[in-house]
């Protein structure tokens, strides 16, 4: 019984791991330009394909992944560039019709190059790696470690690099950003470009547990940006604790609580109610505006 | 001629052609023309609350899925006659969206949209609910019969469905216009705008907030339900989140915040997928997204913005011409 | 003189007739004969698009190959996503805008539910439903009607008395994806354990298409002390499901459905050793089975996916569904002779005597009557090995 909890525990922080590393994302996004990018899925799928082509060519797998981070972050810089320039200026939501086009243009490219069909991924984690267990597979320990260290840097790039602060800067008050002389338009396309290596770092630890296909990121997304809000969308490490928490949250309730057919409806609802009970999130921190 | 002369002008055409539609078309291109008008009223449910208050859903296919469904639920136990299950799905809808509203009155911006957008998401599984197949169906939906015409009117369930949905979009969009016109269409946007500016004024936010979320809920319910006897089927599959984004995108495109972008967004989300899977057959959705991006790009404002800026722009120029003479 | 002229009238006549039946059915013309098709070409159910992508091919071979009786097959495929409200426009579209002879192989139970009622209204073929869902051999209530595999809760029945009769004390787990599909397998237990279910069973779980993972699922199954596994689960599903149960060192007796025993899209991403043992069934040859390198009718196959499908994955197994769905419908179409019309086609896909495909297992035939609207309903049971799956046992039927 108590065995069974823990699993359900272990196996949920594995997942947990997925939901963190795209919650990492969406907070580079957000914290670089306020948007919330519902393409970022499809991104990181993309990418983690690009990186599947490199290997099936017969490229080591290191080298395939710095390749594909290369890629995926000059990608995010292109498309910052090229598709979101144009609506800068436009209403929020015209932009968020933006991302969705974006999300079903990657996946629709996606299933007519690479086919329908699923693919395994591999994992630099050798499989019988000492630090395995019938609990969690050396792959799965591998990505949490992967995640933690991301979730590091990302928190120490924006707290502590005169970039990160710059970057920040940009997003919050772009004018005034601009006065004392960042390059606002570069700091957006930076941030796309970071968010767009996370994303692939993501989807490259996902997709040997997932199996990589075109619509591998559909259900992570969900789960990845309800964790960014539930720990608090202007927090890295909010935002990876709500990941792991969500995806805790989620066997649980699917083991234990109402059983596996109501699962997915009880882990949103419980997200919800934690929203309307602490609006910013679990860590974010609550903004006074005054008039 | 005077500007509203012409606007009636225009309107009375326009209800012309509208009429005429199944007279001239195919059973086929009835049933996607009923389609638009379904789609326009869920469209202009969505833009009261998104458009016209500010409050984001990302979750009104979970709306329009209840209004299916209980519609649909109706008539396969026969408990009311068919035209009355239109406005108890309403009905039902409102108080649904009115109790969702109030707790969500408390979020904004992006957790309103995830909390709407989890609220899409579970649909589908709710309603495959093994508890509640007895009513539902399950996984396997409800299969219905459409609704008969009249004995007396020489037409059939095609026209019939389509006039029918033509006079409940008329009426709604009445309704909907003078509502919005009024007193608390102002509200509304004042909420929208300046939501502490309102407070201090002496408007219930919250309660506007909610009864909004109502209202904009039982629009699409009745959208919900017209759509079911179109299509003579309900089943999970067909509510899924996607929906929901369909109907942003809807919004978007057509003009947040406007009456008649309702059309456009009704318009666009019927027929530019085809129009897309006639141009590639490979990767139609990508060849979708494209043109998405291209319309957002052209019209950021919407169809019914950009007219909207035509008009200001002609109506500016016929000016300057007057004053200069 | 009068009486010859009688007979040559009758004689004529009698000629006529059928021609001009063909000539007047709907979607026929004298030298062509067109088709319709919904498939998801996009969303979740994307990967069953390489059924459409077969077909369409097989009969572009046909039609290189001279058509059916001089006329050539134009195969209208159009994209439902697997949205229900879809499939009824584009089917409304095939029967009454491109009017179609008949609509054939259309994905889904849900997508192809929405457009039954109204086919059958319409008298329109709905020919080999590409679903193993019970309710397409209905002929007393939708007589248009009719599915091709064999379907989802025969197969369960074969499961259930595949343990009755080698572990009789199994303890049973069901995992199923919470859809159409997965219910039927629940509903086939029931009907083949009867009332030994409620004992036997001890735990089922659900999934959904959007779960990432199943491995809380997994887990629980585990945790229940099941000896016995039945996977009801779609490839990607089922490939994490065997996965995750050998990682976890449990080792229950695995039965999995045939949907999802392709060698290349569910065995070697699971680890071709880590599925060493389990149960399945089967009625087509695996295009990855080493078995069949040197079978004539696998042989067949593959020289047509070179010629006419070049760039597809030669691994996916529904490219071997799609083959051999078409030339069923090819093989009516020819029993049709010159008589097209909708009424004859339906007759003779009702009438389907030992028609065997050299896709198939030996053994399995088609078979159809006025009653008999399952055209595939035998099952041949198969064991992997690690490298193939191994027959064993005779062809089975659900009964």
């Amino acid at each position: 019984m108590m065995q069974a909890l823990l699993h359900q525990i272990l196996s949920g922080l594995a997942n947990g791991g997925i939901y963190a590393s795209v919650a990492l994302a969406l907070v580079m996004i957000y914290q670089s330009t306020h948007h919330v990018n519902f393409a970022q899925g499809e991104m990181a799928m993309f990418s983690t394909y690009i990186a599947w082509a490199l290997i099936q060519a017969g490229l080591p797998y290191w080298l395939a992944f710095f390749l594909t981070l290369g890629f995926s972050f000059a990608a995010g810089v292109a498309i910052e560039r090229i598709v979101l320039r144009p609506v800068a200026n436009a209403p929020v939501l015209s932009v968020v019709v933006v991302f969705i086009g974006l999300l079903v243009i990657l996946n629709s490219l996606a299933g007519w190059i690479f086919s329908y069909m699923i693919k395994s991924f591999p994992s630099p984690f050798p499989s019988d790696a000492w630090y395995g267990s019938p609990y969690l597979s050396p792959h799965e320990v591998g990505m949490i470690a992967v995640t933690l260290a991301v979730l590091t840097l990302v928190f120490g790039f924006f707290r502590f690099t005169p970039l990160g602060l710059a970057m920040r800067a940009a997003a919050q008050n772009p004018a005034s950003a601009r006065l004392v002389g960042i390059r606002v338009g570069w700091m957006l396309a930076f941030g796309w470009g970071l968010a767009g290596a996370i994303g692939a770092v993501a989807g490259m630890m996902a997709a040997p547990t997932l199996y990589l296909d075109p619509n591998m990121m559909t259900g992570v997304v969900l789960y990845g940006f309800a964790a960014a809000l539930l720990g608090g969308i202007d927090n890295a490490w909010g935002a990876a604790a709500g990941g792991f928490i969500v995806g805790v949250a989620e066997n649980l309730a699917g083991a234990y609580l109402v059983g596996t057919e109501l699962k997915l409806t009880v882990a949103l609802a419980i997200i919800v109610g934690v929203l309307v009970v602490r609006p910013a999130g679990l860590f974010g921190r609550t903004l006074i505006v005054r008039v | 001629m005077k500007p509203t002369l012409l606007r009636s002008l225009g309107l009375s055409l326009l209800l012309a052609l509208a009429l005429a539609v199944p007279f001239v078309a195919s059973g086929y291109q009835i049933f996607q023309a009923t389609m638009v008008l379904v789609y326009a009223i869920a469209l202009f449910g969505l833009n009261i609350l998104t458009g016209y208050n500010g409050q984001i859903s990302l979750g009104h296919g979970a709306f329009y899925a209840i209004g299916a469904y209980s519609a649909a639920i109706l008539i396969d136990h026969q408990i009311v006659p068919d035209w009355a299950t239109v406005p108890i799905a309403g009905a039902i809808c409102l108080v649904v969206g009115y109790l969702f509203g109030r707790p969500a009155a408390r979020l904004a911006g992006l957790y309103l949209a995830l909390a709407t957008f989890a609220l899409a998401v579970a649909t589908p599984q709710i309603l495959k609910y093994r508890g509640f197949e007895h009513w539902t169906g399950g996984s396997q939906g409800i299969i219905l019969d459409k609704p008969d015409p009249p004995a007396f009117l020489p037409i059939d369930a095609d026209q019939w469905l389509y006039l029918c949905c033509l006079a409940v979009t008329l009426v709604l969009f009445v309704l909907g216009r003078n509502l919005l016109r009024g007193r608390i269409g102002r509200a509304l946007l004042a909420i929208r705008d300046h939501p502490i500016a309102a407070a201090s004024m002496g408007i219930d936010t919250a309660r506007y907030k909610a009864m909004t979320f109502g209202v904009s809920a039982a629009y699409t319910g009745i959208a919900g339900a017209l759509g079911t006897f179109a299509a003579a089927f309900a089943s999970p599959d067909s509510f899924d989140a996607f929906l929901s984004l369909r109907f942003l995108v809807g919004i978007v495109v057509g003009g947040l915040g406007s009456i008649s972008g309702a059309f456009f967004g009704a318009a666009f989300i019927e027929f530019v997928p085809n129009l897309a899977d006639r141009i590639s057959k490979a990767a139609p959705w990508a060849i979708y997204g494209v043109l998405l991006i291209l319309v957002i790009y052209l019209m950021p404002s919407g169809v019914a913005g950009l007219i909207r800026a035509m008009t200001q722009k002609i109506n500016r120029d016929k000016e300057t011409i007057r004053e200069e003479t | 003189m009068l009486r010859r002229i009688m007979l040559m009238s009758a004689a004529t006549l009698l000629l006529a007739g059928p021609v001009a039946l063909a000539e007047n059915a709907p979607g026929v013309t004298a030298t062509a004969i067109k088709i319709g098709n919904t498939m998801p070409y996009s969303g979740p159910g994307s990967a069953y698009g390489a059924i459409g992508k077969a077909d369409a091919a097989y009969f572009q071979m046909i039609n290189d190959q001279g058509g059916v009786n001089g006329r050539k097959i134009d195969f209208v495929t159009l994209d439902d996503g697997y949205s229900p409200p879809k499939t009824v426009e584009q089917t409304r579209r095939l029967v009454e805008q491109d009017e179609v002879a008949f609509i054939f192989n259309g994905l889904g139970t849900p997508t192809s539910s929405a457009v039954q009622k109204y086919l059958n209204q319409k008298r329109v073929p709905q020919l080999f439903v590409a679903t193993g869902a019970s309710k397409w051999g209905d002929p007393a209530h939708f007589h248009w009607t009719m599915g091709w595999q064999p379907d989802y809760q025969t197969e369960a029945r074969i499961y259930a008395k595949y343990i009755l009769q080698n572990k009789p004390d199994a303890k049973i787990s069901i995992i199923w994806q919470n859809d159409d599909f997965g219910k039927d397998y629940l509903i086939g237990m029931k009907a083949g354990l009867g009332d030994k279910y409620d004992k036997m069973v001890v735990k089922d779980v659900s999934y959904e298409v959007t779960d990432p993972t199943i491995d809380s699922q997994v887990v629980s199954l585990q945790a229940s002390g099941a000896d016995t596994l039945i996977i009801a689960a779609t490839p990607k599903f089922a490939a994490q499901t065997i996965r995750k149960v050998f990682d976890i060192g449990w080792h229950p007796l695995q039965l999995l459905t045939n949907v999802s025993n392709s060698v290349g899209a569910v065995m070697t991403p699971a680890g071709p050793e880590k599925g060493i043992g389990i149960v399945s069934t089967a009625y087509d040859k695996d295009p990855k089975d080493p078995a069949w390198v040197n079978d004539p009718g696998m042989a067949e196959w593959r020289r047509f996916m070179a010629k006419y499908l070049p760039d597809a994955d030669v691994t996916d197994a529904n490219y071997v569904y799609g083959f051999g769905a078409a030339r069923t419908v090819v093989q009516v179409l020819k029993q049709c002779g010159d008589d097209l019309s909708r009424d004859n086609i339906m007759k003779q896909a009702a009438d389907l005597k030992d028609f065997a495909l050299p896709t198939m297992l030996p053994g399995i035939k088609i078979n159809t009557g006025p009653t008999d609207y399952y055209p595939i309903q035998t099952l041949q049971l198969q064991r992997w090995d690690g490298k193939n799956w191994v027959l064993f046992g005779d062809v089975l039927s659900g009964s």
